[in-house]
């Protein structure tokens, strides 16, 4: 191949010719260039455009100069690995732009007060306030969901791993899990409403939401219970049940244990994905300005909801106690699953590589 | 290796009677080991029908939404006076109470295949960045911010499309009428309007699902058996051919059901949408418009206002968008066990 005679030795020199290191770097300036250039010359005003028309030059010029050089195979190549980095750019734009905006606008509300105070007797166009009625309902929600979800979720799973391995009724419950992760939060919102508020004639409380709450956090327990479970060698079952140990003490005693770590991080994960719901908690809790203790009687408010009837209330002051709302919510959530990934990290099954 | 184990962790609150707890430890000695025998196999029928009755416990709730949906879903469209399927006025309070769910049912499909659009081909670059072409180390914070994202509570990213791309998307949407209004789908009735429309829905959610689609999809992308790469690379394949030809094959019932689980949450939206959407119950094509609704957003907007056959109508909504979302998530399910059998993946 007539490829020997070119100058770089040390590139694959001995298969094809490739573009010198600095190509893409020099194409991209001409990009650039080109696309203040153009965007001058016809007066495009948002700048947005420009940037749009420079990585479009770019990649075209990239796909060129290496079809040129390199062959069509190499030019598709860089097409490929531009459009993967422009797709992790695109993304990587709004999302931080939602963290950023919530930060930004959200800061400025919170203080002592914010956090130590209710809504009541605020008006809508009044500043001060807090959530602390809403933080009360989210804790004492989430706290009845999970006592209600953790035990059945984790016995399911100690089914499903330990029992039925592979009898009709763990593969019916099996994908039943899986259909029921994709239930949407406000048709479990309006399933607990048809039950528990019209056919039962219950009034709408915080205890209603944290039933809603109960079935869409179920999933998520069993499935990362399972899979823990499932991680547990065989060695130490078999160990227990040959010193003649009970299958029950076995489970409870020796593997339950030992998937311990793995079980708490997937509960505290679920909690985290409960924490932001709104719209169950909105059909069910029903939302209240003034601080209420009791799950059991009387509506209540939450985090998620708060964010939403400020939001709604549309003026400026409320909608700041919306992006304050929406930071502890964040806030409250990041943390969440900080802390289960680190336990996850901490107490993960030894001889497990995953 | 015994005792530090019984110590350290309390049994969890789920045992019949505690007491057996105490025949089975080791320092009650050798009397125990009859009695272990009577308790165990005792326990082990208590335990075992605990275990599995909270199984099917889980499969009652699944058939009792189903089935409390469906009375409350038929009372109410027994009182309908419009054809349930096609019509699309939304009318519970009106005297001949009619409502149906041609518009939002609709409407909840556009703004869904919108966000897929976007969300699918977007995610997928960023799974194949994180796992194929970012160096390891910012690789993996990448995934871990990855999913991070994806446990953003859906109030926030509705709260950001409602006050900040709702403003930012006047711009975008007059570029789209003018360049391509011709498409239909672009054109625009009144331009200018407040871009409350579907299109923005779509964008918000498309953002949404754009962590979950991702996370699936990355960690499939990481399961493809090296071997596999490297047979590709040492035939000289560039490393684009060595996605195409090794880790998209394998993939690819990873990235439909990924997707479809995308889906399944867009459908199901209800917050992104009820604070970015201003609703109206027609069928409007045009997608920059600030028309039509979705389910969800429905039973959001309706819910303070209805009482009895109101919230029995949007019950039958609710039942609507509960068998829509089955069949996506079945499909998607479905999708992966199949690869689990075929595959070879644990090579």
């Amino acid at each position: 191949m007539s490829s020997l005679a070119t100058s770089s030795p040390l590139s694959s020199s001995l298969t094809e010719r490739r573009l010198p290191r600095w190509m893409p770097i020099a194409n991209l300036l001409l990009a650039l260039l080109l696309a203040v250039a153009i965007g001058a010359g016809f007066d495009l005003s948002s700048k947005p455009q420009w940037l749009l028309i420079a990585a479009i030059l770019y990649v075209v010029i990239q796909y060129v100069s290496s079809a040129v050089v390199e062959g069509r195979r190499h030019a598709k190549n860089y097409v490929a690995t531009s459009l993967v980095w422009v797709a992790f750019l695109l993304a990587l734009l709004p999302l931080v732009s939602v963290l950023w905006m919530t930060v930004s606008k959200g800061i400025g509300v919170i203080n002592a007060n914010f956090l130590t105070h209710s809504m009541n007797g605020i008006a809508i166009n009044q500043e001060g306030g807090g959530i602390y009625h809403a933080l009360i309902g989210t804790l004492e929600q989430v706290a009845l969901a999970s006592l209600m979800a953790a035990p059945i979720g984790i016995l399911t799973a100690v089914y499903l791993v330990e029992y039925g391995r592979s009898n009709k009724l763990s593969k019916a419950v099996s994908f039943f899990v899986d259909v029921m992760t994709g239930v949407p939060s406000i048709v479990a919102g309006l399933f607990i409403l048809s039950f528990w508020i019209i056919i039962l004639n219950m009034p709408f409380t915080g205890f209603a939401g944290s039933l809603a709450l109960a079935i869409l956090m179920l999933p998520v327990v069993v499935r990362s219970t399972e899979e823990m479970l499932k991680l547990v060698p065989n060695e130490l079952r078999e160990a227990s049940l040959a010193l003649g140990v009970p299958k029950w003490l076995t489970i409870t005693r020796v593997v339950l244990p030992t998937a311990l770590g793995g079980i708490v991080t997937g509960v505290m994960l679920a909690v985290a994905r409960i924490v932001g719901e709104t719209a169950p908690i909105l059909m069910l809790v029903f939302g209240a300005d003034t601080i209420n203790m009791d799950p059991f009687n009387n509506p209540q408010s939450s985090l998620p909801l708060f964010v939403w009837t400020e939001y709604s209330r549309g003026t400026d002051q409320s909608q700041a106690r919306a992006w304050g709302g929406a930071l502890v919510l964040i806030a409250v959530v990041m943390i969440l699953n900080l802390v289960a990934r680190g336990i996850a990290r901490w107490k993960a099954p030894k001889g497990a590589t995953r | 290796m015994e005792t530090p184990r019984d110590t350290s962790a309390p049994p969890s609150g789920q045992q019949p009677s505690s007491s057996n707890l105490a025949g089975a430890s080791p320092q009650r000695g050798r009397s125990s080991l009859s009695d272990t025998g009577n308790t165990g196999r005792r326990g082990d029928a208590i335990f075992k029908f605990a275990s599995s009755g909270s199984g099917i416990a889980l499969l009652v709730i699944m058939a009792a939404i189903a089935a409390f949906l469906t009375v409350r879903a038929v009372s109410a469209i027994s009182a309908d006076h419009g054809n349930f399927l096609t019509t699309s006025d939304w009318q519970t309070q009106a005297d001949p109470i009619t409502f149906g769910i041609a518009a939002i049912a609709i409407g909840t499909i556009i703004s869904a295949v919108v966000a897929m659009v976007i969300a699918v081909p977007v995610s997928l670059g960023i799974a194949l960045f994180i796992s194929h072409y970012a160096p390891r180390r910012i690789a993996q914070a990448l995934g871990y911010v990855v999913d991070l994202l994806a446990a953003v509570p859906s109030i926030v990213f509705g709260l950001w499309g409602a006050l900040f791309l709702v403003p930012h998307m006047i711009g975008v949407n007059a570029w789209l009428n003018q360049y391509f209004g011709w498409t239909y789908i672009f054109h625009q009735n009144e331009p200018g309007t407040q871009p409350r429309s579907l299109f923005t829905v779509g964008i918000v959610l498309a953002i949404m699902i754009l962590p979950i689609i991702t996370a699936v999809s990355r960690e499939i992308f990481l399961q493809v058996p090296r071997a596999h790469e490297e047979a590709a690379l040492a035939l000289g394949a560039t490393r684009w051919e060595m996605i195409r030809t090794a880790v998209i094959p394998f993939g690819r019932s990873g990235i439909v059901s990924a997707s479809m689980l995308g889906l399944g949450r867009a459908l199901g939206e209800t917050m992104a949408v009820a604070t970015v959407l201003s609703p109206s119950y027609v069928i409007n094509l045009h997608i920059l418009d600030p028309a039509g609704s979705t389910i969800a957003q429905t039973i959001a907007n309706q819910f303070g206002e209805s009482q009895g056959v109101g919230r029995d109508a949007l019950i039958a909504a609710g039942l609507v968008l509960f068998v829509i979302t089955l069949l996506v998530n079945g499909a998607a399910r479905l999708i992966i066990a199949r690869r689990k059998e075929y595959s070879g993946a644990d090579a």
